[in-house]
């Protein structure tokens, strides 16, 4: 399929890295570099700031970034699935606009899918988008929308034609947050954070132009951004989390990880956290007892297991080959994790899982985790659908009878929103 | 009885269910957890003179009512399932046990009444900050001060410990250690050289304190190192009282959850129609009525004064945990996206289900006291 081999790519990055990486460089000016050089999205085509590599060969150039400490594209949040899917679906226009703000950091972005009224029912969504002159209007209401309170540009669903059955009258549009018809009401969560929101569509305008792909293909590009979210699964780990390391740019990243990310510190928390656990139980003694250790390392099972599925994966993406179950069952491991590390943490913890905040274990990481998992199995889609897509999809097992998806839109029940 | 209560217990709890419903909605308890104190003197004394719910396990001689640990459960169950905010916990089953447990005769009649009647809310700081739930983890000290004692050391994880009138205290002499030389002292809130503060908990309706006790003037409660027994028969009578206040939040969880699903319709069909909803739901019922089954029988056999006690509370308290706990998560997943907001009242019980899961011991530790009650 290519050329490269480990070690030509490991040589390359290597070079690459040693002669530009600079401690003292600008964040935004670093990553522009990324995107030039196509070293920020190895795996990225090479007409739009990659390298043509297969996915298998990523590991080897993050590698060679950790080895010298340089700083990757951050490569977790809706923006990221943006770009999955504007690779996929948008028009040139839309990849000369879009693609490298994303990748510098400098335009946030949201999806704009869930309504009050549809979830796990995406397709049942409601908001609608009416061809008013040259523009299409919107109008409608959205829900648990991460970062629309701080985003440039929403990805957004909307129903464009009521009256042929629900996944053919969906369409997908790239939605300017920054207008008069739209209104980002943060929602608090469980755990205290408000990183998700509700948002208000009143006559909100979308130039044609901005539509991706064809009218009613809504529902397909939308399937491209929920794979790409529900393979990310696993990245939640690791967002937010800067090196220790001394130096103006390290500072930069910490600041926009206090400030920009804010409302998102605690999404390593919500993925349960493993990480911490070995370290716990040594600090706690948990270690010395043969039960904790039974419970740890059951956890352990799991998490190791879950890892090593999530790379075979990729090895089979990286060899070219058809996709096997492993590559569906990524996200309902990783809440299945979430879970069982949570439960392991409070054993670990004891009285002291108790309390939160200053007097928490670790300045209240640890009571984070406790309030924050169960966000795992909702976010994304939830475990139960999960299971559906696994046994229909890849079991192949009888599809649920369904009242819903052969009649016009219009005459199917659902919710009415108050 | 074990397996069944008499028809004035079900009145009782009848009563009692529709007297909480109205005095703790979840307006009030979102009200009261926000504030420092967690609970506020007057309204607790309105809810308590209506009903006399302070006195009702306390014997008749101590201005109590006289009822056994049976009917304090009820009124547990029922504080559980409306995550009242009230020192009762603290104050009628920890510290009112320990003294009835341990004190003399004098002291009895000097504290009881006034714990009975509600004016006096007291406490029990035995756990320090390593979080151990045993004897063998009191380190703080009491030393001989004239005719008395003088504490030295910290409390850690004390319920309500910051807004109590009075503190019983476990310390331990000078040089012992394990089950030896423990004392039980009573200790006004007000003395001098006690520092309180509040801590940060994970469950805002449960507030807890650290007490710092520096050359504390005590009283002594009962025997001179003796507090071993009386302080294990308390915590028994605790594990039952607590599985108890557990099933009655995992049960209104549950019913929360039913209602909802009931409600809420995807793809063109109501989400209590898919049959992985009906599974879970009749899991939960599963858990919770099992786990109700253990605490009522723990409850029951203490009255009836069995000889196995200490195993059958600690089963009870870990069947309710494990069953509150998975409740809880359940009960999140089955609201999807709006069981995890703040407005949503199902994370009210979530955080009370964490901190009873850990509180007074987690299910490891309570299956080790059972196997360790067992294994001769
Ligand atoms: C932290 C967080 C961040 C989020 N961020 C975003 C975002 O940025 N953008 C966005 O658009 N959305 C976002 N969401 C929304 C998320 O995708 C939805 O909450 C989720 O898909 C579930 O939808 P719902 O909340 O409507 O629950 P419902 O669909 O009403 O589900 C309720 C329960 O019913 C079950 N259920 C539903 N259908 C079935 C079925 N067919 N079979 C069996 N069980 C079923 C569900 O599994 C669940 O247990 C976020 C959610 C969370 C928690």
């Amino acid at each position: 399929m290519t050329d490269h081999t480990e070690d030509s790519v490991r040589a390359e990055a290597r070079t690459w890295l040693e002669a530009n990486w600079d401690v003292n460089l600008g964040l935004v000016k670093w990553r522009n570099k990324l995107a030039d050089s196509g070293w920020g999205m190895p795996n990225w085509p090479s007409e739009w700031y990659g390298k043509d590599l297969s996915v298998g060969l990523v590991p080897v150039v993050e590698e060679e970034f950790r080895r010298i400490g340089a700083l990757p594209i951050p490569k977790s949040g809706i923006r990221m699935l943006a770009a999955a899917t504007i690779l996929n679906h948008g028009s040139d226009m839309h990849k000369e606009k879009y693609l490298r703000p994303i990748l510098t950091g400098e335009d946030v972005w949201c999806q704009l899918f869930s309504e009050p009224g549809s979830g796990s029912d995406l397709a049942g969504a409601t908001t609608k988008a009416v061809m008013v002159g040259n523009k299409w209007v919107v109008n409608g209401q959205k829900v648990w929308t991460t970062s629309a309170h701080k985003a440039r540009w929403g990805l957004l669903l909307a129903r464009t034609d009521m009256n042929v059955p629900k996944h053919q009258g969906l369409s997908y549009f790239i939605i300017d947050m920054h207008q008069p018809g739209v209104e980002a009401v943060p929602l608090k969560q469980m755990n205290g954070h408000a990183s998700f929101n509700q948002v208000f569509l009143t006559d909100a305008e979308v130039m044609p132009d901005f539509q991706v792909a064809e009218l009613g293909d809504g529902w397909k590009v939308a399937t491209t951004t929920l794979m790409h979210e529900r393979r990310g699964a696993d990245s939640l780990r690791s967002w937010g989390q800067v090196p220790d390391l001394e130096g103006s740019i390290y500072d930069e990243e910490r600041a926009e990880v206090e400030t920009t990310l804010a409302p998102y510190k605690w999404y390593p928390q919500r993925a349960g956290r493993v990480d911490l656990i070995m370290q716990r139980a040594k600090e706690t003694g948990a270690i010395n007892d043969p039960a904790m250790r039974q419970e740890i390392a059951k956890l352990m099972v799991l998490h190791k297991s879950a890892e090593w599925t999530a790379r075979r994966a990729r090895s089979a993406q990286e060899q070219g080959k058809p996709q096997g179950p492993e590559g569906s069952l990524g996200k309902l491991a990783s809440s299945n994790v979430a879970r069982a590390s949570a439960r392991v943490h409070t054993m670990v913890s004891g009285a002291d899982a108790m309390l939160s905040g200053a007097d928490g274990v670790m300045n209240g990481t640890i009571a984070e985790i406790l309030i924050s998992f169960p966000a795992s199995s909702i976010a994304g889609g939830t475990d139960e659908i999960q299971r559906n897509i696994i046994s229909e999809r890849v079991l192949k097992m009888p599809k649920e009878t369904r009242f819903d998806a052969d009649k016009p839109f219009k005459d199917v029940p659902r919710n009415t929103v108050a | 009885m074990k397996f069944s209560f008499t028809e004035e217990q079900d009145e009782f709890r009848s009563v009692l269910r529709r007297f909480l419903e109205d005095r703790s909605s979840t307006t009030e308890v979102r009200r009261l957890m926000a504030t420092d104190t967690g609970w506020e003197r007057e309204r607790w004394s309105q809810i308590n003179a209506e009903l006399g719910l302070t006195a009702v396990a306390i014997p008749e001689a101590y201005g109590g009512h006289g009822f056994g640990v049976s009917e304090q459960c009820i009124v547990l169950e029922e504080m559980g399932r409306a995550l009242l905010c009230a020192p009762y916990f603290s104050s009628t089953v920890l510290a009112a046990s320990a003294i009835l447990n341990a004190g003399t005769e004098a002291q009895k009649q000097a504290l009881l009444p006034a714990i009975a009647s509600g004016e006096t809310v007291a406490t029990l700081a035995f756990t320090e900050e390593n979080g151990r739930w045993d004897n063998a983890g009191v380190a703080m000290q009491a030393s001989a001060n004239g005719a008395g004692y003088k504490l030295d050391g910290v409390k850690s994880f004390v319920l309500d410990g910051h807004t109590a009138d009075l503190i019983v205290v476990l310390a331990r002499k000078p040089g012992s250690a394990g089950d030896q030389g423990l004392c039980l002292f009573t200790v006004a809130a007000d003395a001098a050289g006690l520092e309180r503060s509040l801590l940060t908990s994970v469950d805002e309706t449960r507030k807890l304190a650290r007490l710092n006790f520096i050359d504390v003037e005590a009283e002594l409660l009962g025997d001179d190192g003796g507090a071993a027994g009386p302080m294990g028969k308390t915590l028994v009578q605790a594990a039952i009282c607590l599985a108890n206040e557990m099933v009655g939040g995992a049960d209104r969880l549950r019913e929360d959850a039913l209602a909802y699903v009931q409600m809420r319709m995807q793809f063109g069909r109501s989400i209590a129609s898919f049959q992985v909803t009906k599974h879970k739901a009749a899991d939960m019922l599963t858990d919770v009525e099992l786990a109700k089954s253990s605490a009522y029988y723990a409850a029951a056999a203490f009255d009836e004064g069995d000889a196995d006690i200490a195993s059958v509370a600690s089963l009870a308290k870990a069947a309710a945990s494990e069953a509150y706990m998975q409740t809880a998560i359940h009960a999140i997943q089955m609201h999807g996206g709006i069981g995890f907001t703040w407005d949503n009242d199902t994370h009210l019980w979530f955080k009370r289900a964490k901190s009873s899961e850990v509180f007074l011991g987690d299910p490891n530790h309570h299956r080790e006291l059972m196997m360790q009650g067992w294994k001769d």
